[in-house]
């Protein structure tokens, strides 16, 4: 069973066609890029899978599970993670309440039980802590837990953004632009990174981004869409000398 | 019945003049800053009272100008000077209570405050200044009555509605064909840009202001020929109903505000006749929350999306 | 002291203080009423905040909900243990008044809780300014509709709370209300804190900082915002039968926007997201309101007053969102009020 299956998905938004027939097959840990020049509809197509818009024709199935209907907070339950192409962290919070509090959905207790400071809300918050933190430790971040977002380099807060989303544990990984608006030397940390997440994390990876460095030395695999419909699709080489993939970006094929 | 039902359809239609007219206020300023002026309707209170004070001043009261001069001669004088004074407390606000936030990159929400601050400062002001008498609005033009199809209708009824239709059609060719208008819809759509490229955006919220606030005024005045009663807190509840008038019709488009205030008053007119005159707040009011829960930006609103 | 009884045993120790100067006549009449106003000021500004601070929220109709704990929970203590004209003979004797009386405030507080879920439903597709219009519409919706119910008095109000206190004051001669009531401050501050500080809690603020990504990290903002809305208004509501308690007397002319406004001045007084600063905001309130009085009406103009020139140079309030354990962080080791 793939771990995501995307039918002919279409997306209409009055009468713009904003994804057109698209279709994509992911498997388990699987690293695969979605590239296009701006406006293609990459991120509306993340925005449908996680469960923000409904789609207007065509099917979203996640481990086998049709999440047409569902909302957003029950489409991660399944597994599924996010980051945004402007860092979305909650500034007030400290870093580890960041990572606290997308464990939401698996928060073991009611309200009730943390009115009344019952057993299974101290064992709980202890265990939700305690993954946070580890998590941290895991991605060298330990010393990171009170800071506040605001306070963290650019760089920074996009990984703890990641780290986020992986406390969530997912199955599929989303990272929208990842290396928006890092300096160079951030993105080769941020390459590092991913490919490490990817070794040690039972995850698959689709990223939307812009940057090729980023996308030719990670993936595996790469869709290219423009106006919201698939216009090439192959591996890093493939794409790279693709004329049809060339004229989307540039306009000319010949450069 | 058709006679009470073409009656009530001018009461409605009366009543819903004063809401509109207040309603484009909110919807003015709303479009250009963003901001609900919670002390709008309050500024329409103002305006009565500016409009007694003249009317009174004009007749002789104060011992300032000699009495005797004729009713429609202080009323073509009151208007103009009402909407100007009234637009002049308008501004006065926007200067002294929101301009500054504004300029300090405030978040929104403290103008919201201050305005709704604004309003009870207005209402108790009035009440400490004035006392808790009311005021009696003087009878300035002698009623004409007309019969429309069986009902009578007076004059000055006639002349609300008319009034407010007039002021639409000023308000919509101000908006669509003029310079400043075109200026006012540039700020509501993006207010940094504005400035950006060369228009002067405190002369434009300036302009929004004198625009809402006189037709504030106005309202005031026309109420007050009609219900010659004033106290201070008139404005309060009229003005709340007027601002969700607004909001039902959509806030940011003068349409919106212009419908929804005659939607509200044809509402409360058929319900008070219909069921009873104590129910008629509560039934109108919710029915108001339901339009708002099934399309939560108004019936005309545009819905404001989030960028993902 | 283990830091786990200190706050307990503080409490405790400052009820039976509080007891201790008003049977001593110490504390009299107008004190103990300017006390207890202060505490059901306190529960109305720290339930509100949590709507208005912690959820970023602009709720404008706090009063409604108030109102209707208040009529809820004056009707089911007269119907209950004093004779009505409508409600008929009492149904229990009043030696039992103050063992019904926890119960009686507790239906205040669920019928509000319901009341507010008018709000909460809205809010689920409804954010801001268009929120703020929908709590205007509730709190007028209820007053309206007090008015019309003449079974509790319509526009002229409802008494006989008062019979209920002085039944309670026959079996033992303590000042119940100040009691009730800081019982009420002791619970709400209980409640508001433990559920803020949870992992469940923090969904709230979660919600405030970008409902968005909330939404995408697994956080049933619905459900979230259902719960906030309902406990804020079910404290408000608990404020609103002890307030009739007090007063002995309701009436829908207490609970209109002005009612509501005060509530908002106390929250961006104190600070939005902080608890501790309701609480001061509040303390500071009703001193302010008394020695306003001989202003009378123009108190109604120094408010507001100070709520602009609050706005303009100090809008984060007194404590912005921090609380007490943040600015003397050692006071920590002595107690932990978890």
């Amino acid at each position: 069973m793939a771990l995501l299956e995307i039918t002919n998905l279409t997306q209409r938004f009055g009468g713009l066609l904003a994804v057109n027939d698209l279709s994509v097959h992911l498997e388990g840990r699987e690293l695969c890029a979605l590239i296009g020049p701006s406006g293609a509809g990459k991120t509306t197509v993340f925005n449908l899978v996680s469960g923000f818009y409904q789609p207007s024709d065509g099917s979203i199935k996640i481990g086998g599970v049709d999440t047409r209907g569902m909302k957003p907070h029950q489409v991660t339950a399944l597994g599924v993670a996010r980051t945004f192409q402007n860092i979305r962290l909650w500034n007030d919070m400290t870093v580890l309440d960041n990572i606290k509090v997308s464990q939401h959905y698996r928060l073991g207790y009611s309200l009730m039980d943390s009115l009344m400071r019952t057993r299974r809300y101290i064992d709980r918050e202890a265990a939700i802590d305690r993954t946070a933190m580890e998590l941290l430790e895991f991605l060298g971040m330990r010393e990171l837990a009170n800071e506040f977002p605001p306070n963290l380099a650019y760089g920074t807060q996009r990984k703890v953004e990641i780290a986020r989303a992986l406390s969530i544990k997912p199955k599929l990984l989303l990272l929208d632009e990842p290396a928006a608006g890092l300096p160079s030397s951030d993105v080769v940390e941020l390459i590092k990174l991913i490919e490490w997440i990817h070794k040690e994390f039972d995850l698959a990876i689709w990223m939307i981004e812009h940057q090729m460095t980023v996308v030719m030395s990670l993936c595996q695999w790469i869709k290219v869409i423009d106006f919201g419909a698939t216009i090439a699709e192959g591996t890093p080489e493939d794409i790279r000398n693709n004329p049809v993939v060339i004229r989307a970006y540039l306009g000319d094929e010949n450069i | 019945m058709l006679e009470t039902i073409i009656q009530q359809g001018v009461n409605a239609l009366q009543l819903g003049s004063y809401y509109s007219l207040i309603a484009l206020g909110y919807c003015l300023v709303y479009g250009v800053l963003l901001l609900i002026n919670f002390a709008h309707g309050d500024i329409f209170m103002v305006g009565a009272y500016i409009a007694f004070f003249c009317a009174t001043a004009f007749l002789g009261h104060y011992g300032l100008i000699d009495a005797g001069m004729p009713g429609w001669i202080v009323l073509a004088l009151t208007v103009p000077l009402t909407m100007l004074l009234t637009s002049g407390v308008g501004i006065f606000i926007e200067r002294v209570a929101y301009r500054p936030l504004r300029l300090k990159g405030a978040n929104r929400l403290y103008v919201v405050i201050t305005a709704l601050m604004m309003g009870i400062i207005l209402q108790y002001g009035n009440l400490s200044m004035l006392g808790a008498s009311r005021k009696a609005f003087p009878n300035l033009v002698p009623r004409v009555l007309f019969e429309i199809g069986g009902a009578t209708v007076t004059s000055l009824k006639l002349a609300s509605i008319v009034t407010c239709f007039l002021v639409f059609g000023l308000l919509q060719w101000i908006v669509t064909r003029t310079k400043i208008g075109m200026a006012m819809r540039a700020v509501s759509y993006d207010k940094f840009a504005v400035p950006l490229m060369g228009i002067p955006l405190d002369i434009v919220i300036v302009f929004t202001f004198f625009l809402g606030s006189s037709m504030a005024g106005l309202a005031g005045l026309l109420y007050a020929m009609n219900f010659p009663v004033l106290d201070p807190f008139m404005g309060a509840l009229v003005g709340w109903k007027a601002f969700i008038a607004a909001v039902v019709g959509g806030i940011g488009d003068i349409r919106g505000a212009f419908i929804g205030g005659f939607l509200l008053a044809f509402l409360e007119v058929f319900v008070a006749a219909t069921f009873s005159s104590e129910l008629r707040d509560l039934i109108s009011f919710t029915i108001l929350l339901g339009i708002l829960s099934w399309k939560p930006t108004g019936l005309f609103g545009k819905p404001r999306t989030t960028k993902i | 002291m283990s830091p786990r009884l200190t706050t307990p045993a503080a409490l405790f120790a400052l009820l039976l203080g509080l007891m201790a100067l008003t049977q001593t006549g110490i504390l009299g009449q107008y004190e103990q009423t300017i006390l207890s106003t202060m505490g059901i000021y306190m529960i109305l500004a720290a339930s509100l905040n949590l709507v208005n601070g912690y959820m970023g929220e602009f709720s404008v109709g706090h009063a409604g909900f108030m109102a209707v704990g208040a009529y809820t929970s004056s009707v089911v203590g007269v119907y209950l243990f004093v004779p009505d004209p409508f409600f008929g003979q009492p149904l229990l004797p009043m030696d039992l008044a103050y063992l019904a009386f926890p119960l009686i405030l507790a239906a205040g507080f669920v019928a509000a809780a319901l009341v507010g879920l008018l709000v909460a439903i809205p809010s689920f597709k409804t954010r801001g300014d268009y929120l703020a219009v929908i709590t205007l519409a509730a709190g007028y919706i209820v007053k309206s509709a007090l008015e019309n119910i003449d079974v509790v008095g319509g526009p002229r109000g409802f008494m006989g709370m008062k019979k209920v206190v002085m039944g309670m004051e026959e079996m033992i001669s303590i000042p119940w209300m100040l009691i009730w009531i800081f019982i009420g401050v002791v619970f709400t501050v209980w409640i508001l804190r433990r559920f803020v500080y949870s992992t469940y809690g923090k969904g709230v603020m979660a919600i405030h900082q970008d409902e968005v990504a909330a939404e995408i990290m697994s956080v049933n903002t619905n459900k979230m915002k259902l719960v906030a809305f309902m406990l804020s208004s079910g404290l408000a509501g608990l404020a609103g039968g002890l307030y009739a308690y007090l007063i002995g007397f309701v009436n829908p002319a207490s609970f209109t926007i002005l009612r509501s406004t005060e509530c908002l001045v106390m929250v961006y007084l104190g600070g939005m997201g902080s608890l501790t600063g309701s609480i001061l905001a509040a303390a500071i309130f009703t001193l302010m309101l008394e020695f306003l009085k001989p202003l009378e009406q123009l108190k109604w103009v120094a408010i507001p007053m100070l709520l602009i020139v609050l706005m303009q140079f100090r809008p984060e309030g007194l404590m912005g969102n921090r609380e007490l354990s943040d600015i003397f962080p050692k006071l920590k080791r002595f107690y932990r009020f978890k």
